[in-house]
């Protein structure tokens, strides 16, 4: 079996992001976080994958300062997060695109907080537009794109503030299936490109098991990482051929085996 | 709607009524109710006239005064309300009163405070206007999309840029129903004013024609009263579908 089932802090690369022993209960008591340590590594792309109820999302948001945690703490590259900071972007899940704004403004936006002027940060943003694909859509509006091209507006914002670690929240369960592969596809071009950190939420076993360095695989009731699974891919070869991979196949049905349990 | 298969405009329901006011005002069967025909001679002949346009300037005047103050409170109100619990809870209830109350009752108050000019009239008009507007805007910040106050959040915005560049937009559609339900009531709100004021603008002219029975002259300030409210809820309402796109948009 070339799968090896490690804890990723024993893995090569230095730490981007920490969570120790965090821990989230929401007003009115309920622990959508219990006790959770986890580490994910520089340059890599570490999915959270679990049934719904295992505090995925919650962790994700608890990274990007969105959430406050009870307890624990979250380190990202070595400090203490108390809030949204410059080293973090997001990416939504239902896209959090300004309707009145164009495609330019919309990718352009994080900048545009921070004061860029109006010139350089367009031009930063077209560089991104371009980076995932949509070079020609600059001035259309978001209601005139599909679903999969307001995604990649919302990764390019996301690129463009230049943030070193990418959190992304079920970036691809609005977006249809074909378009979805394509997607992930290109999604793999940009991690090697950009060599950021990114951490991605998902409940799709596939879409983990294809974008992945390395998987923590999360179980609710009490939640927890129950595993973390690195995918040994070789992914030089073609996309169709890695999902035709049998270690790929392997690993989807292992990990399927082990959630099957908590489905119901 | 057809008639025989021949299309009718939507205002031709109009010329029908016009037709029958004017066959009942021929009949002379009260004075409340002159000819048609006649009552458009006395509008085009009263109109040009220096007291009119004088009366029509006043009321102007109060009237964007009013509606320029209930926006510019109104909306950053309801925003706040919108964003904020405490506020909510500290203003809800003041401002479902105010939507309710019969606040004519409220211009003699204002008469005793303010006197008899131009003041009490736009208080007026601002009392009438303003809680649509409030609830509105709160309603249309409570619409936002849970994602794009994160998403504002997340590029640490400051509250300020949140409020100009993401709240504000994000609410608009149902800021500009607001807006636009709050000029409808600014019209009430102002005419209303005047005629318990009753010695400057509109409401001088309804007291000296009521007072002299000139029924003619009554009715063609109404007339004319009546088109301009419906001119500018029409357009504001065609401002409003503008950005309807995207008020679908947002869920």
């Amino acid at each position: 079996m070339s799968t090896t089932a490690e804890a990723v802090s024993t893995a090569t690369s230095p730490i981007a992001v920490e969570v120790e022993q965090v821990s989230k209960i929401y007003p009115g008591g309920v622990e959508a976080l219990h006790d959770m340590t986890i580490q994910f590594p520089k340059g890599q792309l570490t999915s959270l994958l679990g049934p719904s109820g295992c505090g995925k999302t919650t962790l994700l948001k608890i990274i990007a300062g969105l959430l406050p945690l009870t307890t624990g703490r979250v380190t990202v590259n070595g400090v203490e997060v108390t809030g949204p900071g410059e080293e973090r972007a997001f990416v939504f899940q239902d896209f959090a695109l300004m309707p009145w704004a164009s495609v330019l403004r919309n990718a352009a936006f994080g900048l545009e907080l921070r004061g860029v002027p109006k010139s350089e940060r367009n031009a930063i943003a077209e560089k991104y537009i371009e980076a995932v694909g949509l070079k020609g859509y600059e001035n259309l509006y978001p209601h005139e794109l599909s679903g999969g091209m307001r995604q990649r507006v919302g990764l390019a914002r996301a690129l463009a503030v230049d943030a070193d670690v990418l959190l992304m929240d079920e970036p691809f369960s609005a977006v249809d299936e074909q378009t979805r592969r394509k997607f992930q596809e290109d999604l793999l071009d940009v991690i090697k490109e950009e060599g950021k950190t990114f951490i991605f939420v998902t409940h799709s076993i596939e879409e983990a098991v294809y974008v992945s360095h390395s998987i923590a695989l999360l179980l609710p009731r009490p939640s927890r990482v129950s595993e973390i699974i690195r995918p040994d891919i070789d992914r030089s070869i073609s996309p169709d051929a890695i999902r035709r991979d049998p270690v790929y196949l392997d690993i989807v049905e292992r990990i399927w085996q082990g959630l099957r349990s908590y489905v119901e | 709607m057809k008639i025989f298969g021949i299309k009718i405009p939507m205002m031709a329901s109009l010329i029908f009524w016009a037709i029958l006011w004017e066959i009942v005002g021929q009949l002379e069967l009260s004075i409340l109710l002159p000819p048609f025909s006649h009552i458009i001679i006395r509008l085009v002949e009263i109109v040009p006239t220096k007291m009119f346009m004088d009366a029509f300037l006043v009321t102007a005047q109060c009237f964007l005064a009013g509606i320029a103050i209930a926006i510019t409170l109104g909306i950053p109100i309801g925003v706040l309300m919108g964003r904020s619990i405490v506020i909510d809870r500290m203003l809800l209830p003041w401002v479902n009163m105010f939507l309710s109350a019969p606040l004519t009752a409220l211009v003699p108050v204002l008469m005793t405070l303010f006197g008899f000019g131009m003041k009490t009239i736009i208080l007026t008009t601002v009392l009438f206007a303003i809680w649509i507007i409030v609830l509105d805007a709160r309603a249309g910040v409570k619409n936002i999309t849970p994602s794009l106050i994160d998403m504002a959040k997340s590029f640490q915005a400051s509250y300020w840029q949140a409020f100009t560049k993401v709240y504000v937009w994000a609410a608009l559609p149902e800021i500009l129903a607001g807006m636009r339900l709050g000029c409808i009531r600014a019209v009430k709100g102002v005419i209303i004013g005047q005629l318990l004021v009753s010695v400057v603008g509109f409401g001088r002219l309804f007291e000296l024609y009521s007072s002299n029975f000139l029924m003619e002259h009554m009715w063609a300030l109404l007339f004319v009263l009546f088109f301009f409210a419906f001119i500018l809820a029409e357009g504001l309402g065609l401002l409003e579908r503008k950005f309807e796109y995207y008020a679908a948009e947002r869920h």
